[in-house]
Order: C-alpha cells, then structure tokens, then sequence
C-alpha cells in the first residue's frame, strides 16, 4: 500500500476513528455456523468476521504414535489460502503465508493444551488418533489469523469420533457421540500496530501499513499461551505488553461466541 | 421485415438476438452478425430509434480516449512512468505529458511521481494495439493527496457521477468530502472529517447495488438526508472550492 493512503490511514487513527466506522478495539460483526459438512467431515465450522470468511474441517485418522510420545495422539494444521479468496492469493504450493498461518493456529491448540493428546491415544506404542484440522479461505477482507483460530476451534467443538472396529480400523460411516477431548479454548487475537495506534481485527486495507502485528493465543483465564509476530518493525517491551493487555481483554469476547 | 426481438430494458446476454433485418443499427456491446444484432454483454437492452445498445451491467474497464481514469505509479522508465490503471496493460505517462514544467534531461523522475504514487490522468490515445497513453497536464489532473481509495465497478461510474455531475455533487454537498472518480472504477476520497468519508463510501456502495432501480436521486437525497445530521456543521462547508 502506498504511503497516500498510509498517511490518511493513521490521520484518521489519530483521531480514534477507522475509516469502517469502528472503533480502534472493535471487532466486526462475527458469525459463527457449526456442522457445514456433516457428511463428509467428523467436524466443521464456517466462521465469517464482516466479509472475511474461513471454513474448516476436521478428520481424524489412526496413525502409530511418535516414538518420542509414545502414549499421546497428535493434531495436523494444514491452511489453504484459496486463489478465490483474494487477488493476492496464488494456486500452487503452499506460500509463506500459509504455512505461517497453520502453524501459528496449531501452536495456539497444542501449546494451550486445547486438545488433550493423551486422550486420543487408543493404545500406547500401537494405535493413536490423528486429527487433521484443513482450513481453507473463502473470503480474505482481513484478518485471516482470528477468522481461522476462531473456525479451528469452533470445527474441533463440533467433531466427534467416528467408529473403531477392532483390528483399530475407522468406520467412517458410523459416528459415535463422543466429542474430542477438546479441554480449553486457546483464542487467537491479533492486534496490529500502525504508527502508535494498537488496532484489532484488521481490514486487508490495514493489514498492507501495519508496521507489526502480533497474534497471541490466550487461555480462559487469560494467560497467554502462544505467540506470533509479524511485520517490518520491532517491538519493544511495553508495546508487547500493551497488545498483550488488549488481546487478553478482547479475546472475553471472542470466547463468548464460541459458547 | 425487420423485427426487434427484445423489449426495452429486458436483461440479455451474451450471444442473444436482440433484432432481426437491416432497419436496426447495432450500438454500443452490440455487434451485427448477418441480418441478427447480437449483444456481446451481459446487460439491459436500450433501443432508441433504430439504435439497439446494450448497457452492461458488469464487466472490465475498457480504457477509451478522453476517459479520466486514476491509476498506480508502477515503473519509471527514461522517458516516462507507466501506470496501472486496472487492465491488463499498463499505461504509458510520456515525460512531455506529465507536467507543464519544463523536465530537464536526466531529471530525477520520482520527484514528479514516485513509486505508488497515484494520479488522475486522462487518456489521450488508445491506439489499435492497445497501448495507452495518458496525460497529466491539465486543470484538475494531479496527483493524489492523502486519502481513502475505494474500488467500485467501472461499469457504475456514470451512475456514481450523475448526470452532469449531479450525482457526486450531492454527495459532497452532504459529507464534505473531496472525491474524484476515475471511469476505471477507482474512487479517492478525503476529509478532514473521517466520518464524513465514511458516509461518502456508504452512499457509493448503495449507488452501486441499487443503480439499477429507478428514483435513485431522491432515494440517495432522502439517505443523505437523514445520514448526515450527526456531521459537524464546518466540515459541510469546508474543502469544496477544491473541486
């Protein structure tokens, strides 16, 4: 983005106003739709933020344990960033963004031990359940990393484990009523930084002048429990703090509608 | 005998038969095949006389000469800079367009126009391989301060304009705000007051997906109306010589 609009942009921040009409710490308007692939996936969501739209699915699948944890299950993060979803976007292999994406989103769920992996172990050094978690973009008007974290979550609410037969094959044709051992909800919030102004859920617009953004899972009680950055500019120890402080404040309100 | 096929205001696509025989004469996104006048748009039909046009209703800006458009600082060559201006070519600014300034041999060009800079041009040739050229000399061609761009589809510029203007000027008349519209769809707004810009994009969204039902005017004069009370009374006067 050229520095026009960057310089508009941050006149218009000065005076505590974004050019959508919100405020500099409100979030747009979330929606949040469980079961969109009943058939196919053991767990979806579709998660819309204003016009940025994310869908998920989950599947599972039995895999050997890792021979470093040998008594745990594991989760797989994979983000597709679809061409359809912005003119930035590319098909191809998986660009930066991505990856970046999946991997900030994986590390909220393991680090915040949202998923107890020793419960998906089904029997130890022999059989475990992998849940596979693919998130793909439908719409990109900004703000992808909260959109994703909030569809990751909301797909792993809705999954249940499909039947084992007893040579620890899946039957995915017969789902059982047993949810995930999905134990806390790891809320991602990014909070972005433009000149001095902390701003959260981010249009693209402002997503092009952010000077550094900083996306932070946070626990139920507010502990943070991951952490990413993001853009050309460093941060010091107060600023972190600051977008810590507003993370932990707005991600109550991501976590209600979750509920 | 010639016939038209298609009423007044029907929505056709591309392919149609619109008329039948040689009385009729195809117009604009219309094109003669035979004795049949076929439509290549998606769009209304408007016949007026013996004219048969269509107006589309979606599609790509197709640059033509005379249009002012706003376009991207792209590349600065030794002659000149190109813009993008939204099409799959980009347009060429000739050194000798750009600025009623003398521009010296081996002058640094980035002072004129930088890298992401964005300008107001006017097409002045579109030749038959498509290289376009564009110029910057003239009253109101410039480049663009500070200020919000907004996309919108080309084909509703006329809509957002008016006739004669009379469209963009109600809007700045209610918000205060300086706007310049580029016939590629590219919008630049900027106020003093955010909220008034706010309003302005509001107003440009609401033409764009009602440009189609008719009233428009009073229906946007009424939305002005009621929208714009909770605006500073100075910033409504302010700014307007400017345009």
């Amino acid at each position: 983005m050229t520095d026009m609009v960057r310089e508009y942009i941050t006149t218009v921040l000065d005076k505590g106003i974004r050019l959508d009409g919100r405020k500099l710490d409100e979030f747009r308007n979330i929606e949040v739709e469980y079961g969109i692939s009943a058939k196919s996936a053991e767990g979806s969501a579709r998660v819309k933020i204003g016009r940025t739209e994310v869908v998920a699915g989950v599947k599972l699948e039995v895999g050997e344990p890792y021979a470093d944890n040998p008594d745990e299950g594991t989760i797989v993060v994979n983000a597709e960033l679809l061409p359809l979803s912005s003119r930035d976007f590319e098909s191809g292999p998986p660009s930066i963004d991505s990856i970046e994406l999946s991997r900030v989103i994986d590390r909220a769920i393991r680090e915040g031990k949202g998923v107890n992996f020793k419960k998906l172990c089904i029997k130890k050094e022999e059989a475990m359940w992998m849940v596979m978690i693919d998130i793909y973009s439908i719409n990109d008007d900004g703000n992808l990393f909260d959109a994703a974290g909030l569809v990751a979550l909301a797909a792993l609410k809705d999954a249940k484990f499909p039947k084992l037969t007893k040579d620890n094959k899946v039957d995915y044709g017969t789902k059982t009523t047993k949810n995930l051992p999905l134990e806390k909800l790891p809320i991602s919030i990014t909070v972005i930084k433009v000149g001095n102004h902390y701003l959260v859920d981010p249009s693209s617009e402002e997503e092009k002048i952010l000077d550094a953004r900083l996306t932070i899972g946070v626990l139920e009680d507010g502990t943070p429990c991951s952490m990413q950055k993001g853009g050309d500019n460093p941060l010091s120890l107060d600023e972190i703090d600051n977008m810590v402080e507003l993370a932990v404040k707005k991600s109550k309100e991501l976590r209600k509608v979750l509920k | 005998m010639s016939k038209l096929l298609i009423e007044e205001r029907a929505v056709v696509v591309p392919g149609e038969e619109l008329a039948e025989g040689m009385d009729y004469l195809p117009g604009n996104e219309v094109i003669r095949d035979g004795d049949k006048l076929i439509s290549t748009k998606v769009g209304v039909a408007s016949i007026s006389g013996r004219l048969v046009k269509v107006v589309p209703l979606t599609g790509c800006y197709l640059p033509k000469k005379g249009d002012l458009v706003i376009g991207k600082i792209v590349n600065i060559g030794l002659s000149g800079w190109r813009i993008n201006i939204g099409w799959h070519f980009e347009a060429n600014l000739n050194l000798r367009d750009a600025s009623s300034d003398f521009i010296e041999r081996g002058a640094d060009l980035t002072k004129y126009f930088n890298y992401g800079d964005y300008v107001v041009g006017q097409i002045i040739n579109v030749s038959g391989s498509k290289i376009i050229d564009i110029s910057t000399k003239g009253p109101g061609l410039r480049k663009l301060g500070p200020g919000k761009l907004l996309n919108v589809s080309s084909t509703k510029v006329p809509r957002i304009i008016g006739k004669q203007g009379s469209m963009i000027a109600l809007i700045k008349e209610y918000t205060g705000c300086k706007i310049m519209v580029g016939q590629n769809g590219l919008v630049w707004l900027s106020s003093d007051d955010p909220n008034g810009v706010i309003l302005a994009m509001k107003a440009i969204k609401k033409i764009e997906q009602e440009s189609h039902v008719s009233g428009l005017t009073d229906r946007m004069k009424e939305f002005l109306e009621k929208e714009s009370k909770g605006l500073k009374k100075e910033s409504k006067d302010g700014n307007r010589e400017e345009n």
